[in-house]
């Protein structure tokens, strides 16, 4: 982890205590994990108690303390999609990426989630990898999107 | 500070302006339970078990004792069968949670709580917050706080900054309304021993003694 570039996030806010969450955002989407030390980071220039930042990057599911892969993908089990077959695009997920839902592959490629509801019902069945939607997928196009992950 | 005038449980009270009902019932002898509230912290609010019921203009509504504050005229009742209930509810709650609790066994007899009515949910801590804010406010460490969210939501120390603090203050213990707080601490402590006393790497390996 570069450090450096930590620096230059909580610089580009200021270091203001009031951006803190924006702080941890912006880390987050970078190296799609909160990183010990990155933390240490913030909570030493912005002068917030480390306890305080422990708070909320464990409150909001947005932040992860542990790694994860460089493609997110989340499958949606939300009541429509869950009867228009949420769980078999689920399953074909799992057998294409060989995780389950909250695990991230050895190679840190792939971290997977479901979700309740992606706001997009007449779409379902949904996946969403790295913020792109796939609606209306079928298990047999799954292993195809994902290969197209690098 | 201007004088307001109110009746608690039938009884007129003057209070001064910012004391909250607990305080002005204290002041004529009447005793709020209290779980959450402590004298020297900001208000808090968190458990409810200080819920009583006032009179506003005539209609009755269920506040929290600690942290509402006086108001002219206010009409409060600190016992009635609506309060009643909501405690022996809130006791019942905690009870799932920290079975053993002295504190909440006395509320338990006085509103006719039944410990066994809901599942048990043996955390043992009843987020009150007491620990957390007082290593924040009074001794500004911040060595324990609250870590994720919702029922899974609980205190933890860092060992960070707990190592360092911790031992030679402790006075978050007696605080405690449950055992949770230093079962977490004996826990925490384990696991922040410095390496060098833990001998090498600080795991039990016979790798590397010192
Ligand atoms: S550990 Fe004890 S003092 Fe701390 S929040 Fe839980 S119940 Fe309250
Ligand atoms: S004592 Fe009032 S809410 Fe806890």
């Amino acid at each position: 982890m570069d450090i450096k570039r930590i620096d230059e996030i909580i610089e580009k806010h200021d270091s203001e205590e009031s951006s803190l969450i924006q702080i941890l955002l912006d880390i987050q989407s970078e190296h799609h994990w909160l990183p010990k030390e990155a933390l240490n980071r913030v909570a030493e220039k912005l002068q917030v108690p480390l306890s305080r930042i422990q708070h909320i990057a464990t409150f909001y599911k947005a932040f992860s303390l542990v790694p994860k892969g460089r493609h997110e993908v989340h499958v949606c089990m939300g009541t429509a999609c869950h009867v228009r077959g949420a769980q078999r695009v689920l399953d074909a997920v799992q057998d294409a990426t060989g995780i389950k839902p909250g695990e991230t592959d050895a190679d840190l490629k792939f971290s997977l989630e479901t979700v309740n509801c992606l706001g997009c019902c007449a779409l379902g069945p949904v996946m969403e990898v790295d913020g792109k939607h796939h609606g209306n997928i079928a298990p047999s196009q799954i292993a195809s999107v994902l290969n197209n992950c690098d | 500070m201007s004088e307001i005038h109110l009746q608690i449980d039938g009884k007129d009270v003057v209070a001064s302006e910012g004391m909250t009902l607990v305080d002005a019932a204290k002041s004529v002898g009447i005793t709020i339970p209290t779980l959450c509230h402590h004298e020297k912290l900001e208000p808090y609010g968190g458990c409810r078990i200080c819920t009583v019921e006032v009179e506003v203009r005539g209609w009755p509504k269920l506040v929290a004792g600690c942290i509402y504050p006086v108001e002219k005229d206010l009409v409060v009742r600190t016992r009635s069968e609506k309060v009643d209930k909501v405690r022996k509810v809130l006791v019942e709650e905690m009870l799932a949670h920290a079975p053993d609790s002295e504190q909440l066994k006395v509320l338990a007899e006085e509103y006719g709580a039944d410990k066994d009515r809901f599942d048990k949910h043996p955390s043992f801590c009843i987020h009150c917050g007491l620990c957390v804010r007082y290593c924040a406010e009074i001794k500004k460490k911040h060595a324990v706080g609250f870590v994720d969210r919702g029922s899974n939501r609980e205190i933890s120390f860092f060992p960070e900054i707990a190592g360092k603090e911790c031992w030679d203050c402790k006075e978050c213990f007696p605080l405690c309304p449950t055992s949770a707080l230093q079962a977490a601490y004996v826990l925490a402590e384990s696991l922040m021993s410095p390496p060098e006393e833990a001998g090498g790497c600080g795991c039990s390996c016979s790798g590397h003694k010192k």
